[in-house]
């Protein structure tokens, strides 16, 4: 089956699992999942389940990696075996470490570095369950437990996916979206300046199509902000 | 890594706390922490659970892949098991390729549910030479507070128990449990300040010795033996542990037998 193919959106402008165009999937967050880490936090977004973890700050070794000036983050992204339909082998792959770069490179925005020359501040995300927008999903909960951790940031960040799926874009892509679909844009805002500090893409987007996937993908960020917000208050999120 | 120093502080605050009778947590010398067991926990596996002992979080997912069946036995399918212990779990675990320990930790397992045959490989055939089930055990540590031995083992006979054998799938027929006959139960101890204590925490194995590995099946038949790192026991504390696994055993093994789906 290729682009086209499938029908995942009905005359009436439903999805194939019950949404409305603009919808987000249901999110769940708890925090302090990981008790012998520093901070830590679980994200079930849709079937996704994401598990965050932070170490640090802590001494930087080799001595070769510190930074006289600032910390730096070591930021893993990985999939568990058992995390997908089809089982993953174990270990590190391309997909993986070039999610680990672009996150890293995410969260460095906004984590006050500067405050622990020469440390290392550890963040791991595993994927226990994968649907679609792991990618998002990890480092948004990575943001939520490096909060959690206590280590001083100018601001969360809320990552979320918009894209097109037989020619209408749709928010928050889901797995037969993800798969089936014409285009996917995921986004890294940070939600209390509207910046960006994450942005991938592939597929075809017309002008006015990508100002609406980024039109969806921003308001989203706004709402899943309030959500992390209350679970860093009350340590989960629904209550 | 760096190596982890053991306080000799910590060492002689267990060998004082043992003297008494007493655990850096309150327990017993015998009693393990609080389990919390919960099976069918993850969308993608077609088998899961999760384990929660004090601060330890385990998961276990199984997975299913065809496989040719080996020369020497074409009726049957085969069973595999991997343990994973990434550096979510702990500062002092790094990332790489799987170390000794997580290796052993996998082989130990593997050995408790393998041999004590409550997996018949020959259900497993597909078509006789050609075409059989491989089952995938994955174990993945979430928090290691220590006996990741006991999580694991536990996590992954509760999730192979409550597995289903993706057949559509894989357009084989109809999808069906996984045939699981027995319930292999590990018991670790650790000798801790001087005398050996179950379900040691991350501190206690932090300033620990010797550890002893005990999986007994239904019937209290051994099944796998393993003994760890430095240190030397007796034939009598080996027999007191064996009895307190029996004891142990049947507790655990009623707790996965109430999460059985329709095996």
């Amino acid at each position: 089956m290729g682009y086209g193919d499938v029908q995942m959106i009905d005359a009436n402008g439903i999805r194939n699992d019950g949404r409305k165009a603009g919808d987000v999937r249901p999110i769940s967050i708890e925090l302090g999942v990981v008790p012998v880490a520093d901070g830590s936090c679980r994200m079930k977004w849709g079937s996704n389940d994401v598990i965050a973890a932070i170490y640090g700050p802590m001494e930087a070794h080799p001595r070769k990696i510190q930074r006289q000036d600032r910390a730096v983050l070591d930021v893993r992204y990985n999939m568990a075996p058992f995390s997908t339909s089809d089982r993953i082998r174990p270990g590190f792959n391309r997909r993986s470490r070039e999610i680990s770069k672009v996150t890293a490179e995410a969260l460095e925005s906004v984590v006050m570095l500067e405050l622990y020359p020469r440390s290392k501040i550890r963040v791991e995300i595993e994927i226990i369950c994968a649907e679609a927008g792991t990618r998002c999903v990890g480092l948004t909960a990575a943001s939520i437990a490096l909060a959690d951790a206590g280590i001083p940031m100018t601001d969360l960040v809320i990552s979320v996916a918009s894209g097109k799926i037989n020619d209408v874009v749709v928010c928050d892509l889901n797995k037969s979206e993800d798969n089936y679909g014409e285009a996917d844009l995921p986004m890294g805002v940070l939600p209390n300046s509207g910046e960006l500090v994450f942005l991938q893409m592939d597929g075809d987007l017309s002008p006015d199509e990508f100002q609406e996937a980024w039109d969806y993908n921003m308001n989203a960020a706004m709402v899943i902000h309030e959500y992390c917000v209350e679970a860093l208050k009350t340590g989960r999120y629904p209550q | 890594m760096s190596i982890p120093l053991v306080p000799q502080l910590l060492r002689s605050h267990l060998k004082e706390l043992a003297d008494n009778g007493q655990r850096l947590d309150g327990r017993t010398q015998y009693q393990g922490r609080d389990v919390e067991l919960e099976v069918n926990v993850l969308g993608n596996a077609e088998g899961s659970a999760r384990v929660r002992m004090g601060d330890t979080i385990v998961f276990a997912g199984v997975k299913f892949q065809t496989m040719t069946p080996y020369s020497d036995r074409p009726n049957e399918g085969g069973l595999m098991c991997m343990a994973e212990v990434r550096p979510v779990a702990g500062r002092q675990h790094e990332a790489g390729p799987p170390s000794a320990e997580s290796i052993e930790l996998s082989r130990v397992v593997d050995r408790g549910i393998r041999e004590s045959g409550c997996i018949d490989t020959s259900d497993l055939c597909i078509i006789p030479g050609e075409k059989a089930w491989q089952v995938i055990l994955d174990l993945f540590a979430v928090s290691d507070d220590g006996n990741l031995f006991d999580a694991f083992a536990l996590a992954g006979i509760a999730a192979l128990r409550n597995a289903t054998i993706p057949q559509e799938k894989f357009e084989v027929g109809e999808d069906r449990p996984l045939v699981v006959s027995k319930t292999p139960i590990m018991c670790s101890y650790q000798r801790v300040g001087g005398r050996f204590i179950f379900d040691a925490s991350g501190r206690e194995e932090l300033g620990g010795d010797e550890r002893i590995h005990i999986t007994l099946g239904d019937d209290n038949h051994v099944h796998s033996l393993q003994k760890g790192l430095k240190g030397a026991f007796t034939a009598a504390e080996f027999k007191e542990l064996m009895e307190e696994a029996r004891k142990k055993g049947d507790e655990l093994r009623k707790m996965v037998h109430a999460l059985d789906g329709g095996n």
